[in-house]
């Protein structure tokens, strides 16, 4: 198969992460055709018979990036910013919409990180290689992720309390 | 069990994720029944993992909207990628240019009448010039700065002359040439036992397109012809194979590069 099927193939799965990391679903289309576009611009750099998927989303994450980077300031999550959702929330729409409001207010650098292990299910050292950062911050960055999205998904004193290296 | 490795946050994260190996699994098991809040906070994780899963995953199951597919199969790349593959296998590499517009808005890619005409000129003009032994260019390569810039600017894009040494070709000089639509620069290059390469540019009206490397062969001359961006290229020789003609396509083409 050559690399042009392959990225065809991946499309379903550069589509599902865009959505989650860019919210809307006409920003997440925008995101895969830039990828693809960049993709192509720079196949010489993928060197063949290593993980393309991987590649695919490094571009993507680079890609993602400078968009966030010139469009707007990073908006941090305030650690005390009012909880989100409740448990009230009924519905997949609901919870989508919920989740996309908490994961908006993820850290970009967390929301890459807990995107790719919960959606991709990259192992924790593909996560590393894909956004060339140290395993050990890969951890720590899945910890705070997911530390903050329980607290506005799930709320509760306690998981606001909880202090997490 | 207590004398074991302390359970780190990093194994909880794994957990979470049941990639823990087995026998730390039971490790973690064995510390969270001891520690309620812990092992509700790795279950909440669990869940929230879920919900991310369950509102994505169905991203999978549609149908991709065509004009990703067609951003993703961009035919002319793989005949590029195709290009590059078979330079590595020679032993070179060949950039795949920046700058690919998207694809909904891109200009229709050169007709190949007109890149087969364009192949043709390049042809012609090689035949006439190339067997000169006393005005092979109009000017030489000892005035290359004046050449570039003479021939730049009658074109009105900005053209270069490649270095062409790893090929063994050295540039002679170069001359202005008329085309169908307007001015055209000719370089010529040579090896040290006078086998002589020409290279035909020609600006393109409509910016920014780009069409793979074609190859033809007009009579007894290869040509190697492609468009990327602001002008048209067509490398031809009668002397060269087509392998060394390729291989000097990806210099040029590596050099043309922004």
């Amino acid at each position: 198969m050559n690399e042009s099927e392959r990225l065809v193939e991946l499309i379903p799965r550069l589509r599902r992460y865009a959505r989650a990391l860019a919210g809307d679903r006409a920003t997440a289309d925008d995101l895969v055709q830039d990828t693809l576009e960049r993709a192509w611009s720079k196949l010489h750099l993928y060197r063949r018979g290593t993980d393309l998927r991987a590649w695919l989303f490094t571009v993507m994450h680079n890609v993602h990036v400078n968009r966030v980077r010139a469009k707007r300031p990073t908006d941090p999550l305030d650690e005390a910013m009012p909880e989100l959702a409740s448990r009230a929330s009924q519905g997949d729409a609901l919870l989508v919409r919920d989740l996309d409001r908490a994961i908006a207010r993820l850290p970009e650098e967390q929301r890459a990180v807990l995107l790719l292990v919960t959606l991709e299910e990259m192992s924790y050292d593909e996560v590393a290689q894909t956004l060339a950062i140290p395993i050990g911050t890969v951890m720590s960055r899945l910890s705070r992720a997911r530390d903050k999205l329980r607290a506005m998904m799930l709320g509760g004193v306690a998981a606001k309390l909880k202090v997490i290296k | 069990m207590s004398d074991e490795a302390p359970i780190t946050e990093a194994e909880l994260q794994a957990y979470a994720d049941e990639r823990l190996a087995p026998e730390r699994r039971a490790a973690v098991e064995a510390w969270l029944a001891a520690r309620a809040e812990d092992a509700e906070r790795i279950a909440d994780y669990r869940r929230l993992g879920g919900a991310l899963r369950a509102a994505f995953d169905p991203l999978l199951e549609e149908p991709v909207p065509a004009h990703l597919a067609r951003a993703a199969r961009r035919s002319a790349g793989w005949r590029r990628f195709a290009v590059a593959a078979a330079c590595a296998v020679l032993g070179f590499a060949v950039g795949v240019p920046a700058g690919w517009q998207l694809a909904g808005t891109r200009p229709a890619t050169l007709s190949p009448s007109d890149a087969v005409f364009m192949a043709r000129r390049a042809a012609i003009a090689h035949v006439t010039y190339s067997p000169e032994v006393r005005h092979p260019v109009e000017v030489g390569a000892d005035q290359e700065a004046h050449l570039v810039a003479w021939l730049s600017k009658r074109l009105g894009v900005k053209v270069r002359a490649p270095k062409l040494d790893d090929a063994g070709l050295a540039l002679v000089g170069g001359r202005l040439l008329p085309g169908e639509s307007g001015p055209v620069a000719h370089f010529m290059y040579q090896t040290q036992n006078g086998r002589r390469l020409t290279m035909y540019v020609r600006a393109e009206a409509s910016k920014n397109r780009e069409t793979a490397f074609r190859y033809s062969r007009e009579n007894n001359v290869s040509v190697f012809y492609w468009v990327d961006r602001d002008c048209g290229y067509a490398l031809a020789s009668a002397d060269l194979t087509r392998e060394e003609l390729l291989n000097v396509a990806t210099l040029v083409y590596k050099q043309l590069e922004p």
